[in-house]
């Protein structure tokens, strides 16, 4: 795993809001995916788009979002669930989530990014 | 042409909202204000001068129709200020200077002396203010106008919508000049408190800025970036956002994606306005009137 990576733990805790988040290299904080265990979803973040915009997680599951952005220091964030990263280019950002809680959470680009930022958005769906 | 004091009355009854907000931080109509005897500003805001798209097809003119109405007020305003958003976002650097000169030239047929500018997300996000500065000065500063210190805030330089460490230890130091009853006025180009978050409708540290403010009795926000009115408290705080001069933007949260509402060929100017605020100094108080931007 490159060392470039960065992570960003956190839980999807719909009801509580507990998600923490944490910018550190995964290999200095000793984590690594586990792709028996955990699911892994890899997202390109590109001017005005995340591919895919859509998400899909199961509950109980815990699941690691693997971004690339292409262009630009975009932001990921659901606020709902109260977890944010950002996404620099050059390297691959690392979210950490563990949903527990069936739903549709909105997900945005937060950090400013040009003419058709406000239409960088997504969303990320639970399922049980 | 009809006097101050009419011009309010009418706005109460007529649909334009206007509100006292101060000390006790409530909304009420306009019915036995006191005489005036403070002063008054006008707030423009998100004009995003080079927009071009469907949800304005008079984009060149509403910002000069605005000016026009705004030099037709018969009472002039003491002071006028933007509040963000002055040109419509553009990668290329020099396309965007043309944009801020052209700006310029046409908020300089107000025919007040005193124009107050800051930046919004559109001007400032994608050079950190580099351009904007060259063409208005600081992005952050402060002013004192008959007892009342106002203060722009900063929170679009970073594209990020973070007011930042630095700035928020210069507000602080700011405001500590003041006494706590000091009448305290923020300009500010995003909300400083989490209004739509999922629609990036916040100030990532604007807590933060609540915070600092939040000892001092009598603080007023105004604002803009929704492109419409709303009217929240924090605490004994109120913030009042303003209207556009280029689109309306969907009420916060009310719809999945915050895309402009249709424009009406029927109503062009539908949605749009500024507003004027009336500074009652010795009751710390504010009357806020919104206005069309042109006049029957």
């Amino acid at each position: 795993m490159s060392a470039r990576r960065a992570i960003a733990g956190g839980a999807l805790l719909a009801a509580a809001g507990l998600a923490s988040l944490v910018d550190a290299p995964v290999l200095a904080r000793g984590e690594a995916i586990d792709p028996g265990r955990e699911q892994v979803v890899r997202i390109v973040a590109r001017r005005f788009a995340y591919t895919p915009n859509e998400i899909v997680l199961k509950a109980g599951q815990p699941a690691v979002l693997e971004f690339t952005s292409m262009d630009f220091v975009h932001g990921f964030n659901v606020p709902d669930l109260h977890l944010r990263a950002d996404l620099p280019p050059g390297q691959v950002t690392l979210v950490r989530v563990a949903p527990q809680k069936a739903g549709v959470y909105d997900m945005l680009c937060d950090n400013f990014c040009g003419a058709k930022h406000e239409e960088m958005n997504g969303r990320i769906v639970v399922r049980d | 042409m009809f006097n101050r004091r009419d011009f309010m009355k009418l706005a109460a009854v007529g649909g334009g909202a206007v509100f006292l907000s101060g000390l006790r931080g409530v909304a009420r109509a306009a019915d036995g204000m006191p005489d005036y005897d403070g002063f008054y500003f006008v707030q423009l805001s998100d004009t995003h001068w080079g927009y071009s798209g469907p949800a304005n097809p008079y984009a060149a003119n509403t910002s000069k129709k605005a000016v026009a109405t705004v030099n037709a007020l018969e009472d002039r305003p003491e002071f006028i200020v933007f509040t963000g958003d002055l040109t419509h976002t553009t990668d290329d650097p020099n396309e965007r200077r043309k944009r801020l000169a052209e700006f310029r030239d046409i908020a300089s047929r107000l025919k007040v002396k005193d124009v107050h500018y800051m930046p919004g997300e559109h001007d400032a996000s994608l050079d950190r203010g580099a351009a904007f500065g060259e063409f208005f000065g600081p992005t952050h500063y402060s002013f004192d106008h008959k007892g009342v210190h106002f203060v722009v805030v900063d929170n679009v330089s970073d594209p990020g919508a973070r007011i930042g460490a630095e700035q928020l230890a210069w507000l602080e130091a700011d405001l500590a000049k003041r006494g706590k009853d000091a009448p305290i006025v923020v300009f500010t180009h995003r909300p400083l408190f989490d209004l739509a978050p999922k629609w990036d409708w916040a100030t990532r540290d604007g807590d933060q800025a609540v915070a600092l403010l939040t000892p001092y009795r009598n603080v007023t926000v105004f604002y803009g970036h929704i492109h419409q009115e709303n009217h929240h408290m924090t605490g004994h705080i109120a913030h009042h956002s303003a209207k556009s001069l280029i689109f309306a933007l969907p009420a916060p949260g009310s719809q999945e994606k915050r895309t402009p509402l249709p424009w009406d060929p029927a109503m062009p100017y539908k949605g749009l306005g500024f507003r004027e605020v009336e500074a009652e100094v010795k009751e710390a108080q504010y009357k806020i009137a919104e206005l069309p931007v042109i006049r029957a």
